[in-house]
C-alpha cells in the first residue's frame, strides 16, 4: 500500500527527515511514536503534500503510483487521508456543503457520478451514527467555534465519509477528554477493515490501548530508530524515550 | 502547484467576457457640454418645457459645483467636453413591436444572454433593454398593463405619464445633489420607469440591462421607481460594456419611492467593463442611488453585486422618513488588478421606530482597492430607532488594500446602533485544509468566497444568485494567498 525509501525533507532550509524507511501493507495499522520535534506530524505534512516542506531525496509509492509527483488534491483523490492535528476553522462554508464538495471531487476523480442529494444525505446519517458525529454540528460553518473534541470528532467523521484506503491520523488523541478519546477511537475501530492501513501518530500510549497497532514505530530525530510490536508502546511508558535516544547518540558516535 | 504570485497573475490576466462591440449605425451629438446640446437632446427626445426647464436648472447647478475631494482615491481628470452626451442607434422608423427592432441589437441582448425576445426570456422576469442612451425594448409590458404595473423606457414615461414623472422626479435625488447627480440631470438620455399601483404586487421581477457600446460617450440614464400605498416590487439591473483602452463615464441616477406600507428591493448585478490588469481602460461607475421611505412602514432594500468597472464610487441610500419604515443595504464589492471601489450607503432614520441593516461585504484581490463607507444617521424625531451594520473584509494575496469608514451621527438618545466589522485573509492553511479532503485550489477559493457573501447573495432573486455566484467565481478565478 504505502511505501517510504529513505525520506529525507526539510522546511525552510532546516532538515527535518533524515531518511525514513517505512512499509505500509493493507489492513494493518502502524504507529508512530517519538518525543516532541523528532519529525511525527511532518512526516504526515509531507505525505499529505504540505507545500512548506520540500522533499530533498527519497521516494514514496502509493499503490504502485508516485506519491511525491502528485498535487494535494489528488493524493486525496487516489486515498490519502490526514486528520489534522489542528482543523482549521472555515467561516461561512457549511460542514455538510464542504463534505458534499469532498465526496464529489473524490467521486468525479474516480470516474463515478456525483452524489444525488438524497443518496448522500442517506450516507451521511449512516456515517454520522456510525462514528456517532453530532447532527448539530453538520449545518454550522466548518469547525468555527467548535470545541477541540468536536474538531477532532470531525475529523473522524469526514475520514468515514470519504473512506480513504489509507488514514494518517496526526495526535488525534491531543486535547482529548477521555470520553473524548474513547469515541475517535470507536470511530476508527468500526471504520478498520482488511482494505484500510492506518498511521496512527501519537505521544501517549493511551490512545493505543483503545486503537490497538499492529506495528509500532519510535521517530527520533527524523528517523525511525526503533520498530516493534504493540509491547513498544507499554515499554515507552515506562521507560520514556531517553534508553533509546542514548542508544542512538551511541550508534552516531561510533 | 501553483504559487500565490503566479495565481495572482493568473487572475490579472483573465479576460473579460462581454468586451465585444456591436457594429450600429448611430445617432451621435458632437462633443461639447452647453445649454445647446442639452435643447438638443429635450427636443430629439419630443419633451414638455417642464423637462428642458429642470434639465437647464440641473446645468446651471452643475457649473457651480465642484468635484468631491473626500474619496479613498485620487479622482482622475475627466475632461467633460471631450464626451457626446447622446448616441442612440438610428431608427428607421417608429417601433411598433419586437420585431421592429434592429437585429443587431437583438442578437447583441441575446448574446449577453438576455433574450428580448418573449417566447424565449426568463419566465416571471420583464425586460428594458437600454443601449448606448437609448431603451431599445421593453418585454411582457402588455402583461403588466393589465395589472395597472407601468415598467417602460423614461422617455415613453414622460410621454405617456407626464404627471407621474413631473409629480416624483427629483424629489429624491434633487438636480443640484452633487455634480454627477446634476450633470445626468442636465443630459440624461434615458433609462426605466416604474409605477406599482396602490395594493399590487408586482407579479414579476422587473429588470434593467444596460449596455455602453458607443466609443467617447458617457453613459447618464436615469430610473425612477414609485411604488403606491400597499404594493410589492423587485427590480434588478444588470450591466456590461466593450472593453476599450479610454474610460468611459457612467453618471446614472436611480430615484425610489416607497409609500404607506410599499416595499421595494432594487437589486444590480453591476459588472461594467473593469480595465485590463494594468489599469488602463474600464468604466467610471459615478452613480447615485437612492430611496424615500415616505409612507409609515414601507420598506427599501439595496442589493448590490459590484464586480466590474475601472472605479465604482456609489452609496445606494434610504431616507427612513415614514414612522416604522425600514431600510437594508447588502453589498459585495469585489476588486483585483487595479480596480477601485469605495462604496457603502447612507441611512437617514427620520420617522420613529425606524430600522436599518447594512451587511457590506468587501474582497480585495492583485491591486484592488476597497473601501466601505456608510453613514447612519439618526434624526431627534426618530424615537427608538435601530441599526445593525456588519463590515466584512476578506483579502486574497498581499499587494490589495481594504478600508472601512463608518460615520455615526446620532441625534436621538434613544437610538440603538451596532456596528460589527472583521478583516480576514484567504489563508494558506485553509485552503491545504480543502486540498488534503481532494478539493482543488481553484474551487477551494469559489467555496470560501461563496461561503463568504451567503448572505448578500441569499438576498437576490434566484436565477440572479446564481448568475452572481458565477461572476464572482470568473472573477476570482485562481486567486489565493
Amino acid at each position: 500500500m504505502l511505501t517510504i525509501k529513505n525520506l529525507h525533507a526539510e522546511v525552510e532550509g532546516k532538515k527535518i527527515l533524515k531518511g525514513i524507511n517505512l512499509e505500509i501493507p493493507k489492513g494493518e495499522i502502524h504507529a508512530i511514536m517519538g518525543p516532541n520535534g523528532s519529525g511525527k506530524s511532518s512526516l504526515a505534512s509531507v505525505l499529505a503534500g504540505r507545500d512548506n516542506y520540500t522533499v530533498t531525496e527519497g521516494e514514496v509509492w502509493f499503490n504502485g503510483k508516485n506519491l511525491l509527483e502528485m498535487s494535494p488534491e489528488d493524493r486525496a483523490r487516489e486515498g490519502v487521508f490526514l486528520a489534522f492535528q489542528y482543523p482549521v476553522e472555515i467561516p461561512g462554508v457549511s460542514n455538510i456543503n464542504f463534505l458534499k464538495t469532498a465526496v464529489n471531487e473524490v467521486r468525479t476523480y474516480k470516474g463515478l457520478p456525483p452524489l444525488e442529494a438524497k443518496e448522500f444525505l442517506k450516507l451521511t446519517k449512516e456515517k454520522q451514527q456510525l462514528v456517532d458525529f453530532n447532527t448539530n454540528l453538520m449545518n454550522r460553518s466548518l469547525n468555527e467555534g467548535f470545541s477541540g473534541g468536536e474538531k477532532k470528532r470531525n475529523e473522524i467523521f469526514q475520514l468515514a465519509m470519504l473512506n480513504p484506503s489509507l488514514a494518517i491520523l496526526d495526535e488525534t488523541d491531543s486535547g482529548l477528554d477521555i470520553d473524548a478519546l474513547r469515541i475517535v477511537s470507536n470511530g476508527v475501530n468500526k471504520l478498520r477493515d482488511a482494505e484500510k492501513s492506518f498511521v496512527v501518530i501519537t505521544h501517549y500510549q493511551r490512545l493505543l490501548e483503545y486503537i490497538v497497532p499492529d506495528f509500532v514505530h519510535v521517530l527520533y530525530n527524523g528517523r525511525i530508530i526503533k520498530t516493534g510490536t504493540k509491547e513498544l508502546a507499554l515499554e515507552l511508558e515506562e521507560k520514556g524515550y531517553d534508553w533509546l535516544k542514548e542508544a542512538e547518540h551511541q550508534k552516531e558516535s561510533v | 502547484m501553483m504559487n500565490s504570485n503566479e495565481i495572482i497573475d493568473d487572475i490579472a490576466n483573465k479576460e473579460y467576457e462581454f468586451g465585444f462591440t456591436t457594429d450600429i449605425e448611430m445617432d451621435i451629438a458632437p462633443p461639447g457640454l452647453n445649454e445647446d446640446i442639452i435643447r438638443f437632446i429635450s427636443a430629439k427626445k419630443n419633451e414638455p418645457e417642464w423637462l428642458l426647464e429642470w434639465r437647464l436648472k440641473g446645468y446651471q447647478a452643475f457649473k457651480k459645483l465642484k468635484f468631491p475631494t473626500w474619496q479613498h482615491f485620487d479622482l482622475p481628470e475627466i475632461d467633460l467636453q471631450a464626451l457626446s452626451y447622446y448616441a442612440a442607434p438610428k431608427k428607421k422608423k417608429q417601433l411598433n413591436s419586437l420585431d421592429e427592432v434592429d437585429p443587431e441589437l437583438l442578437a447583441t441582448f441575446e448574446k449577453l444572454g438576455i433574450p428580448l425576445n418573449e417566447q424565449k426570456a426568463l419566465t416571471g422576469v420583464a425586460v428594458d433593454a437600454v443601449f448606448d442612451s437609448v431603451s431599445v425594448a421593453t418585454t411582457f409590458k402588455g402583461k403588466l398593463k393589465e395589472m395597472g404595473v407601468i415598467f417602460c423606457s423614461f422617455g415613453e414615461a414622460v410621454q405617456e405619464y407626464p404627471d407621474l414623472v413631473k409629480k416624483y422626479l427629483g424629489t429624491v435625488v434633487p438636480h443640484s445633489d452633487n455634480i454627477f447627480a446634476a450633470l445626468n440631470s442636465a443630459v440624461f438620455s434615458d433609462g426605466s420607469f416604474v409605477y406599482i399601483p396602490k395594493g399590487v404586487r408586482c407579479p414579476m421581477e422587473l429588470s434593467t440591462y444596460f449596455r455602453i457600446n458607443a466609443q467617447n460617450t458617457g453613459q447618464f440614464e436615469r430610473t425612477l421607481i414609485v411604488a403606491d400605498d400597499n404594493s410589492y416590487v423587485s427590480y434588478l439591473e444588470g450591466c456590461t460594456a466593450p472593453m476599450r483602452d479610454e474610460n468611459q463615464l457612467h453618471a446614472a441616477v436611480v430615484e425610489i419611492v416607497a409609500l404607506e406600507n410599499a416595499e421595494v428591493k432594487y437589486s444590480t448585478v453591476q459588472n461594467w467593463y473593469p480595465g485590463d490588469k494594468d489599469g488602463k481602460g474600464g468604466i467610471y461607475n459615478f452613480v447615485t442611488k437612492r430611496g424615500i421611505c415616505k409612507g409609515a412602514n414601507s420598506k427599501i432594500s439595496w442589493t448590490q453585486v459590484e464586480t466590474g468597472s475601472a472605479i465604482t464610487w456609489k452609496y445606494p441610500s434610504v431616507i427612513l422618513q415614514g414612522d416604522y419604515s425600514e431600510g437594508e443595504f447588502y453589498s459585495v464589492a469585489v476588486v483585483r488588478n487595479k480596480q477601485i471601489a469605495d462604496t457603502g450607503t447612507k441611512i437617514h432614520h427620520l420617522g420613529k421606530g425606524t430600522k436599518s441593516r447594512i451587511i457590506s461585504k468587501g474582497i480585495s484581490a492583485g491591486h484592488g482597492d476597497n473601501s466601505y463607507r456608510g453613514l447612519v444617521s439618526v434624526g431627534p424625531r426618530a424615537e427608538n430607532a435601530r441599526n445593525f451594520t456588519q463590515c466584512d473584509s476578506l483579502l486574497i494575496g498581499n499587494q490589495c488594500g481594504s478600508h472601512t469608514f463608518p460615520y455615526i451621527e446620532s441625534r436621538n438618545k434613544s437610538a440603538m446602533i451596532e456596528h460589527e466589522a472583521t478583516t480576514s485573509k484567504i489563508g494558506e492553511d485553509q485552503i491545504f485544509y480543502l486540498n488534503a479532503r481532494g478539493i482543488d485550489t481553484e474551487k477551494a477559493v469559489a467555496l470560501i468566497v461563496n461561503g463568504y457573501v451567503k448572505e448578500v447573495l441569499n438576498q437576490l432573486p434566484m436565477e440572479f444568485a446564481v448568475e452572481a455566484q458565477k461572476l464572482l467565481s470568473i472573477t476570482l478565478e485562481g486567486s489565493v494567498g
